[in-house]
């Protein structure tokens, strides 16, 4: 258990980094609060791993340190920092059962056989793996092997945090979904920092309590899904977050309103003027969940022509066209949408504006 | 589910009975032929029964060289897959040494076998040879012509020198094959490199070192040309291993009878043999027995 700190860190894979794009993790500074559960959220080849790596201590990172609670590990090997990592493909040991693979860390830290006993029969327990401890584990299925290697981090009272590099990749959904609960249940017993790295947004925000989100080698935002939401720092996760992601529309400022292809859209108070400071290219952002559509015409209604509608069954998906953009907004299943013509409303509370990819507070 | 009979099948498993017809069977059945008669010449022959097999299995000199044979397939066996398995794990992972290494060690695998005889005569020649000169200048008196455990110790080097790369290539295609994912997890939970190498590595190779075993111990079995060309079976009859004594009552003698009953009995001994090592090698670690 134990708060990670990486001060000033960054990674390139070149042995002789040239330029910003060099770099598979780019310059910065964070921290893992103790007991956190956090979700490592973004897009193949964004750096998660890599992050995951030197933390681990699989990786030396290029510059930077990396602490735990105040103490320097960035020189220190794996075992040595008291980690553990649970991989995209379980791994286990073959040639021993269930019981000595998750007993394998402790017997290699020389914890006496007694006491190894107690842990791997305790966390065995927790896992329900207990009726297959003298079982040859070359033989369970992928969610039981991974179990296994989640368990072996499990098995070490002293675990500083428990890594988990897309570990339900290979496990079919419904256990899927018994795996993620398990976890969050060793995570409120056991109370250990747990850092989750994942591609799927679903996966990252039911595990996580805070979601950092990674993109090209930066961490664009850090926050509770909620917070990622509702107030996207940045255009990326404004775009990755949700099913489908935020309306981005490219637009000027006039007075306290943005003008999108003609049309005006009234905007929260002093909302206008702190994007004119900012300077920049502007965009304005609002969620599909958060538009409003009517058949009619209504007071605010902008008009928009009807494209396309799909009923999902609890909701219709409906896009819209505005001049030349393409919206699209979520409304509820029993609002009739009917005909080319209709008029879309935009809550000023829900309205979002971007300069130059960065949100406006 | 409904199964219905239809004889087609048979005719996509006609093509393999015909090459394995072929390749093995009506050669094979050629020497069950000699085996049962005696032949004289063409057309003058006389059926036998088992005469030659009661012969062959009590002649003396064929036991000597089984025992002899044995010998050396289980020292080939002791030395080789060790030391194959060893160099594979010293060898680079990546990078420009892994090319140079496999080239060099590829070499002695891409020598003709006749050739490795002629090579090793003169390196071993106590007059001129690399070898025999050093070793004869240490002041140890070494002679493969003259002294059987000279002669064997020759051979031993040089059945080692020229196969174990085969273990080598073998045992490193298995180890490159392990996911890198087995090795951060072994750092992980802070496994030493003997355990690293006991239970992932060695479990991991299992199926090419079966291939090893098994390709090792059939070849160096069968060994021939080599030690014929180094040594010629001597001095006196220590290094004459199964198939040089073969060729003597085959070729030498004309003894066609005895030494179709011969081939037989060695034919099985590789077949018994490597089904047990194949039987073994496939259950060890999994917990059958």
């Amino acid at each position: 258990m134990a708060q990670i700190d990486l001060k000033d860190l960054a990674h390139s894979y070149a042995s002789r980094p040239q330029s910003d794009a060099d770099y598979a993790l780019k310059r910065l500074d964070m921290i893992w609060q103790d007991s956190g559960a956090y979700a490592l959220l973004g897009p193949s080849g964004c750096g998660k791993t890599t992050m995951l790596n030197i933390i681990s201590g699989l990786l030396r990172p290029s510059q930077g340190r990396v602490v735990f609670d105040g103490r320097d590990v960035t020189d220190l090997s794996p075992q040595d920092r008291n980690i553990a990592q649970v991989f995209q493909f379980p791994v286990i040991y073959d040639t021993m059962t269930v019981f000595d693979n998750l007993a394998f860390p402790l017997r290699n830290r020389g914890v006496n056989e007694g006491e190894a006993r107690k842990r791997v029969e305790e966390v065995a327990e927790m896992l329900e793996l207990s009726d297959d401890l003298r079982r040859r584990a070359a033989g369970l299925t992928a969610d039981a092997k991974q179990k296994i290697s989640l368990g072996r981090g499990l098995v070490r009272s002293d675990v500083a945090a428990i890594l988990f590099d897309e570990p339900l990749t290979v496990i079919n959904p419904h256990m899927k979904w018994l795996l993620r609960r398990k976890l969050k249940q060793v995570h409120e017993q056991f109370q250990i920092t747990l850092i989750y790295v994942t591609h799927d947004q679903n996966e990252a925000l039911t595990f996580a309590e805070q979601v950092v989100v990674m993109h090209e080698g930066q961490v664009v935002q850090t926050g509770t899904p909620q917070e990622l939401f509702e107030k996207p720092a940045h255009t990326f996760v404004a775009y990755f977050i949700g099913s489908p992601g935020m309306n981005l529309l490219p637009c000027r400022l006039d007075g306290g309103a943005v003008v999108i292809d003609g049309e005006h859209i009234a905007l929260a108070d002093g909302l206008g003027a702190r994007a004119e400071r900012a300077g920049g290219e502007l965009q304005l952002g609002i969620r599909p969940e958060f538009l409003k559509l009517h058949a009619t015409q209504v007071e605010q209604g902008i008009p928009v022509r009807v494209k396309l509608v799909e009923d999902l069954g609890n909701y219709k998906m409906v896009t819209v066209r505005l001049g030349e953009r393409t919206l699209q907004a979520k409304v509820p299943e029993d609002e009739e949408v009917g005909g080319e013509q209709a008029w879309l409303v935009f809550p000023p509370e829900w309205l979002r504006l971007y300069v130059d990819g960065h949100l406006v507070e | 589910m409904e199964k219905t009979p239809n004889n087609k099948a048979w005719l996509l498993v006609i093509p393999v009975f015909v090459i394995v017809a072929f390749s093995a069977i009506i050669p094979l059945m050629t020497v069950v032929n000699y085996s049962v008669q005696d032949i004289f010449g063409p057309g003058e022959r006389y059926f036998v029964g088992v005469e030659w097999f009661k012969e062959t299995l009590s002649d003396r000199r064929l036991h000597d060289a089984l025992w002899r044979q044995f010998l050396f397939s289980g020292l080939v066996l002791l030395i080789e897959i060790p030391l194959g398995v060893m160099i594979a794990l010293a060898m680079p992972k990546r990078g420009w040494g892994v090319s140079v290494s496999l080239v060099l060690l590829a070499l002695p695998l891409l020598i003709p076998w006749n050739v490795i005889g002629t090579i090793w005569i003169i390196f071993t020649r106590p007059d001129i040879g690399l070898f025999g000169v050093a070793i004869n200048g240490l002041g140890i008196d070494f002679d493969h012509t003259a002294s059987p455990l000279d002669a064997w110790v020759t051979v031993m080097l040089m059945e080692v020198w020229h196969w174990t790369p085969l273990v080598v290539l073998l045992a490193y295609a298995g180890l490159q094959a392990i996911p890198e994912a087995y090795f951060q997890a072994a750092r992980i939970d802070g496994a030493s490199a003997w355990a690293t190498f006991r239970y992932i590595q060695l479990p991991k190779m299992r199926g090419v070192l079966t291939i090893a075993v098994l390709l090792r111990f059939m070849d160096s079995f069968l060994i021939y040309a080599e030690p014929f060309v180094l040594t010629g079976g001597g001095p006196g009859n220590s290094t004459t291993f199964l198939s040089i004594h073969l060729v003597k009552l085959a070729v030498g003698q004309f003894d066609l009878g005895p030494a179709a009953a011969f081939s037989i009995i060695y034919f099985l001994i590789v077949l018994l043999f490597s089904w047990m090592f194949y039987q073994a090698l496939q259950r060890v670690g999994t917990g059958e027995k």
